[in-house]
């Protein structure tokens, strides 16, 4: 008997923590109180990606897309749309020509229209935790098709034909590692998944583990018999308990299935997969940290050569990669490696999964064709700069990546283009800066992540990122002179040329890429003591302009430090002494009475 | 071996496969600058000094950690690897006290070397110390995290030499630092004392707890300060290296001259451990040949006169305690000795004896204390223990002009010694001594030759079979202690199946090389010159006119006047101890 209606609810980790649990929850309550559950199945689904309208409920067939909705809602939306069958208007979405907007794999809505979802298929349409639905939209079949009429050379083929890259952010041929792997002498082989996402912002792979976990354990298992591994790892940090949840079940339902473990689909091949999980440091999304982690030992890097794919995993010859590059794995060999080449630009081809944040109206998780332009993805999905405000820059490739310039909205975006830019593609973190973020602060934000993050071995890494860190806090302070502009790029050089991992090769990038677009705001902040974004408190000053002053005293009844003083309807004065810089008096005052400088 | 041919600076060179560029660039007369990188450790590629560029790659490679690859073309120096090199070693500067002068390394620092031949004169960048408090905690060695620049070789020997695991990384970024795990002080960690932390550190932040104040306290002169008779001993293996702080090479023996130093410093007696070590041998191979004549279950014999090593097994070994040789080490023997056999003599008490040992060793300097069986004598046996490099030390405060004293002879009747004791210095010394020992006793016949070649040399593990008259003895001889686990766990692996025992006898020295390659000892010390300094005892042994320890006739007289037959009663008071299982972290 066919289903009534489906309810999706999504189970992304950001709508989670909007409460999608109890929306789900009550939903389910809902429908059992209208005895409805042998006619609606409801269902939690993964990241739906459009994160800034979540939680996302969405109810086919009808193909309702309700966003912001709150557990509350749930009664309503049975009451009226699955037993009267009457859409709940106030929870749709609606697009800017002010029309229902519903099926996101239609392109329907404006924020999907520009995407392509390969990796991300799954996400937002089936229960992650069933395998059922997996398999439904040809789960395993690439597999099957592996296992049983091909060699593993063929395997490799098909993927070098794809010109798939790893996407943990180096974009190093996956083929390669596959390849060298495989002819690497070694009685045992690993397979193992870099889960160890840690860009602040970045949340791809949590998301792809989160909703479809078992595309990366089909891959992973196609890896190991190409390669002729029969282990594979997971290291997956213990921040996302979601995920690892949802990759147990996935991992016990496979076993189940004899996907998973001894003979797989009765081929004779064996494969098994376990998790290992990450305490959190940065520096194990580095494969050696990783793989001394996994070994026990404390994550810090080693020096490569010898690679992994010789001497890995307990010095055993091993595929590392990373989630987004597994879960492409699977829909190349269905849909043929000239298929997957088809899309993108010469040298990077597929798709590319970015975490959209900052100050775009529209945040959320994207996948992209490579080749698109920095534009589209900024206002046509992301939906353009909030509040209207001016776009200055997006930060590509996290902590490690540089800034891309408005000059450069519509170069296309792939692995080549973007280092020519000074930034790199990275793991998938773009976040986007407005007339209001001072870049010599975007910088110090970044290298106070990577400070914090750096293991410590190598000296140019531990103690230059600090160093070059007080540089940037001394001049967002209004103490910098010129001569700490050359330091900073001495030392960035020396970080650069002589760390011993790509964490502290790259932590200047934010440095050295904002020095190279935005030198006239560090000349400011230096020679002028002006933030021209105001963000630099040390460099602020607000003040009362008397001519304007009317004397509402709201500013004064406001400020937090009782700062302002001044009789009704006469000029009030700023106590410079107290003021703290916050900027309420700024934002309360409607005369426009009070300066910023 | 296949070769390779690379280029480096433009000139083509043929080297061997799996050549590091660093050594690569050694045959070729450039020498690439390192301060993490050590020949005794697998590169951990820390400080960042020896990178070089390869033609045709954006990146830069470690020297140390990357082997040459076939037609590759190397660059070792220009502008920009200096200017980095420079950088670096300014940023390392910037987070490391300017306390020179001050130093235990001052003049004999890797970083000071590096500063000078960079021409450092000013560092541009903010100082940026941290004010962690040294620990002191055990009685052998001082961790100053101050100076620490963290090039992980310590914790590389304590982890991978040594299989100790007391030190460790913690903390992280700019707060990273070496040290005990889990924040306990030293002495509460599995720490083994054994020094060759300090040995390997390029600068001064890990050095022997300086004792010569004590000493220099006593020796004050004409006996006006003190009424207390300092007294000497000096180890087997100080003699091959105390010279290389005078200017000597490694392995060159200078005994007399060190008596005379010692004589001119002041001390009233001039005893030499070797003598002590000719009395060991005398306990251990009657224990021997008593446990391998008996079969009693606790064979295999394991040696027990390293300190550092007695440490470990109490540690980390339980198991294997009922085999330790109960025979203390020739150092306490020799205090325990002088504070009564020779205090009789000169007619004082053991309190009036201040006995002072000069080790290749930090670990003796905890050994004085381990147990109250190093007070055998009525009071500490050995008072306090310098290094070689305390020594050395102490001797040019003195102005002593080492290098052209007489040689003088030590003073009976705790300073003659055979060749046997003489090798107790070198790995494979003490089972060649013991064994030289033991073929007399079982069989009442004198080895016609003494030597025992196959327990000599740096291999980490060294096994024999020696035939006395037809029995067989299997030995095995192990140095640096992630060896000995090797040889324990086969004997462990044998016990647990009930099959024959691989070993009758176990040497175990904790140090590389033996006591040539103490944590006490001269900096400096590589394969080459441990093997050096080995080659000097084993010199000093061939020169010997007695080469077994029972022949040593001060050692026939003590047994005679004093001590009665090896293993007596008093022999057991005096000079045999006991061991007992300890935790690993004491919190």
């Amino acid at each position: 008997m066919a289903l009534k209606n489906y309810v999706l609810v999504c189970g992304g980790t950001g709508c989670e923590s909007s409460k999608a649990d109890e929306i789900f929850q009550n939903i389910k309550k809902e429908i059992e109180a209208h005895k409805l559950q042998d006619d609606v199945q409801v269902i939690k689904t993964g990241c739906f990606g459009f994160c800034e309208q979540g939680p996302i409920v969405k109810i086919l067939p009808e193909e309702s897309f309700y966003v912001q909705v709150v557990p509350e809602d749930a009664k309503e939306i049975v009451a009226e749309h699955i037993v009267k069958g009457r859409e709940v208007k106030r929870l749709l979405y609606v697009g800017k020509d002010d029309k229902r907007k519903t099926d996101f794999n239609k392109h329907d809505i404006d924020f999907y229209q520009k995407q392509y979802r390969i990796v991300l298929r799954n996400c937002g349409v089936i229960n992650p935790e069933n395998i059922d639905e997996y398999i439904a939209r040809e789960g395993y079949a690439a597999l099957d098709k592996v296992l049983t009429s091909m060699k593993p050379e063929e395997v490799i083929e098909e993927i070098k034909k794809s010109g798939l890259r790893g996407r943990g952010g180096a974009g190093f041929p996956t083929w390669m590692k596959w390849d060298f792997t495989k002819k690497a002498e070694g009685d045992v082989k690993y397979i193992v998944c870099n889960a160890d996402e840690g860009d602040p912002g970045a949340y791809m792979d949590r998301s792809t583990l989160e909703g479809d976990p078992h595309s990366v354990l089909e891959a992973m298992t196609i890896a190991g018999f190409t390669v002729g591994a029969n282990q594979g790892l997971i290291y997956i940090r213990a921040e996302y308990p979601l995920a690892i949840h949802r990759l147990e079940i996935a991992i016990a339902q496979a076993k189940e299935y004899g996907l998973l473990g001894k003979n797989i689909l009765g081929t004779g091949f064996d494969f098994d997969i376990e998790l290992r999980l990450g305490a959190g440091a940065f520096v194990c999304g580095e494969e050696t940290a990783l793989l001394a982690s996994i070994e026990g030992k404390r994550g810090m890097p080693k020096p490569r050569p010898p690679f992994p794919a010789v001497k890995g995993l307990w010095d055993k010859p091993t595929v590392i990669n990373n989630v987004e590059t597994y879960a492409n794995i699977a829909v190349i060999i269905l849909k043929g490696g000239d298929w997957f080449a088809s899309i993108g630009t010469e040298k990077s081809k597929g798709t590319k999964v970015f975490a959209l944040t900052g100050k775009v109206v529209n945040s959320g998780l994207i996948e992209v064709p490579m080749g698109i332009t920095l534009r589209e993805i900024v206002f046509d999905i992301g939906g353009g700069i909030k509040g209207g405000k001016k776009f200055k820059a997006a930060q590509s490739g996290g902590p490690s990546g540089g800034v891309i310039t408005a000059d450069y909205l519509d170069t296309p975006i792939d692995y080549e283009n973007l280092q020519k830019l000074g930034s790199i593609m990275g793991s998938g973190g773009l976040i986007v800066m407005d007339e209001d973020d001072c870049m010599v602060d975007v910088a110090k934000f970044y290298l106070d992540f990577t400070v914090d993050e750096s293991c410590g071995k190598c000296a140019p890494c531990r103690v230059g990122g600090k160093q070059l860190y007080g540089l940037l806090d001394k001049i967002t302070k209004g103490k910098g002179e010129m001569k700490d502009i050359d330091n900073m790029r001495e030392i960035s050089l020396a970080m650069q040329k002589a760390s011993l991992c790509q964490l502290g090769g790259t932590a200047p990038n934010p440095v050295i890429s904002t020095l190279k677009y935005f030198e006239d705001e560090y000349l400011e902040h230096i020679n002028e003591g002006k933030c021209r974004a105001g963000k630099c408190k040390d460099l602020m000053k607000f003040e009362i302009i008397t001519d304007k002053c009317v004397g509402c005293t709201v500013c004064a009844r406001k400020c937090p430090v009782n700062a302002i003083t001044g009789e009704k309807q006469k000029p009030h004065v700023i106590d410079q002494k107290t003021c703290i810089k916050c900027g309420v008096c700024f934002e309360a005052c409607k005369f426009k009475a009070i300066s910023r400088g | 071996m296949s070769m390779v041919n690379i280029k480096i600076n433009g000139t083509p060179y043929t080297v061997k496969s799996g050549t590091s560029i660093l050594d690569a660039a050694k045959e070729a007369q450039i020498n690439i600058p390192t301060l993490c990188y050590h020949p005794d450790l697998t590169p951990w590629a820390s400080c960042g000094l020896c990178i070089v560029k390869m033609e045709g790659s954006p990146k830069t490679f470690r020297a140390c950690a990357t082997a040459v690859e076939e037609g590759r073309s190397y660059i070792t120096h220009d502008a920009e690897i200096v200017k980095v090199r420079k950088t670096t070693l300014e940023l390392i500067l910037s987070r490391h006290p300017d306390d020179c002068l001050k130093c235990g390394r001052n003049q004999d620092c890797e970083l000071q070397r590096l500063s000078a031949e960079f021409g450092i004169r000013e560092v541009p960048f903010e100082k940026r110390l941290r004010d962690i408090p040294k620990d002191e905690s055990t009685a052998s060695l001082v961790f100053d995290y101050e100076k620490c620049v963290l090039c992980g070789r310590c914790a590389e020997v304590c982890q991978d030499m040594q299989n100790v695991w007391a030190l460790e990384f913690i903390g992280r970024g700019f707060e990273t630092r070496v040290a005990a795990a889990a924040g306990v002080s030293m002495a509460d960690s599995p720490c083994v004392k054994c020094g060759q932390c300090s040995a390997h550190c390029p600068v001064g932040a890990i050095y022997e707890k300086d004792e010569t104040a004590k000493v220099w306290d006593v020796l004050c002169s004409a006996g006006t300060c003190t009424e207390l008779m300092p007294v000497v001993q000096i180890a087997p293996a100080v003699r091959v290296a105390i010279g290389e702080s005078f200017g000597y090479n490694p392995g060159e023996i200078t005994t007399g001259k060190l008596y005379a130093a010692l004589r001119k410093l002041g001390f009233k007696a001039v005893f030499d451990t070797n003598f002590s070590a000719d009395l060991t041998i005398m306990e251990e191979a009657t224990e021997f040949v008593t446990r391998f004549t008996k079969k009693t279950e606790q064979l295999p014999l394991i040696t027990s006169c390293c300190p550092a090593w007695i440490d470990y097994l109490e540690k980390y070994d339980h198991d294997m305690i009922a085999h330790f040789s109960t025979a203390k080490s020739p150092q306490q023997m020799l205090g325990a000795m002088a504070k009564t056999y020779y205090a009789d003599q000169v007619k004082k008490s053991a309190k009036d004896i201040f006995m002072v040992s000069i080790m290749p060793c930090t670990a003796k300097k905890f050994e004085t204390i381990r147990n109250d069986d190093m007070s055998s004598s009525g009071a500490q046996d050995v008072d306090v223990v310098l290094t070689t490099r305390e020594l050395a030390r102490m001797l040019k405060q003195a102005g002593i002009d080492f290098r052209n004293l007489p040689e003088e002879n030590a003073d009976s009747v705790l300073g003659n010694y055979t060749g046997a004791g003489t090798i107790f210095g070198a790995t494979g010394g003490v089972m060649e001594a013991a064994l030289r020992t033991a073929y007399n006793f079982v069989t009442g016949e004198d080895l016609k030759s003494v030597d025992f070649n196959d327990v000599r040399g740096l291999d980490g593990v060294k096994e024999a079979v020696i035939d006395i008259k037809g029995t067989k003895v299997n030995v095995a001889v192990a140095h640096g202690l992630v060896n000995v686990q090797y040889v324990l766990d086969k004997v462990a692996a044998a016990k647990a199946k009930g099959e024959k025992l691989p070993y009758d006898f176990i040497e175990v020295m904790a140090c590389r090389g033996g006591c040539v390659g103490g944590g006490g000892q001269p900096y400096g010390a590589t394969d080459e010159v441990r093997a050096k300094r080995a080659a000097g005892l084993y010199t000093d042994d061939e020169k010997s006119v007695k080469r077994c320890s029972h022949q040593n006739p001060e050692i026939v007289a003590i047994y005679d006047k004093y001590l009665g037959k090896p293993g007596s009663e008093k022999a057991h008071h005096l000079l045999h101890t006991h061991y007992k299982a300890r935790k690993l972290y004491n919190k």
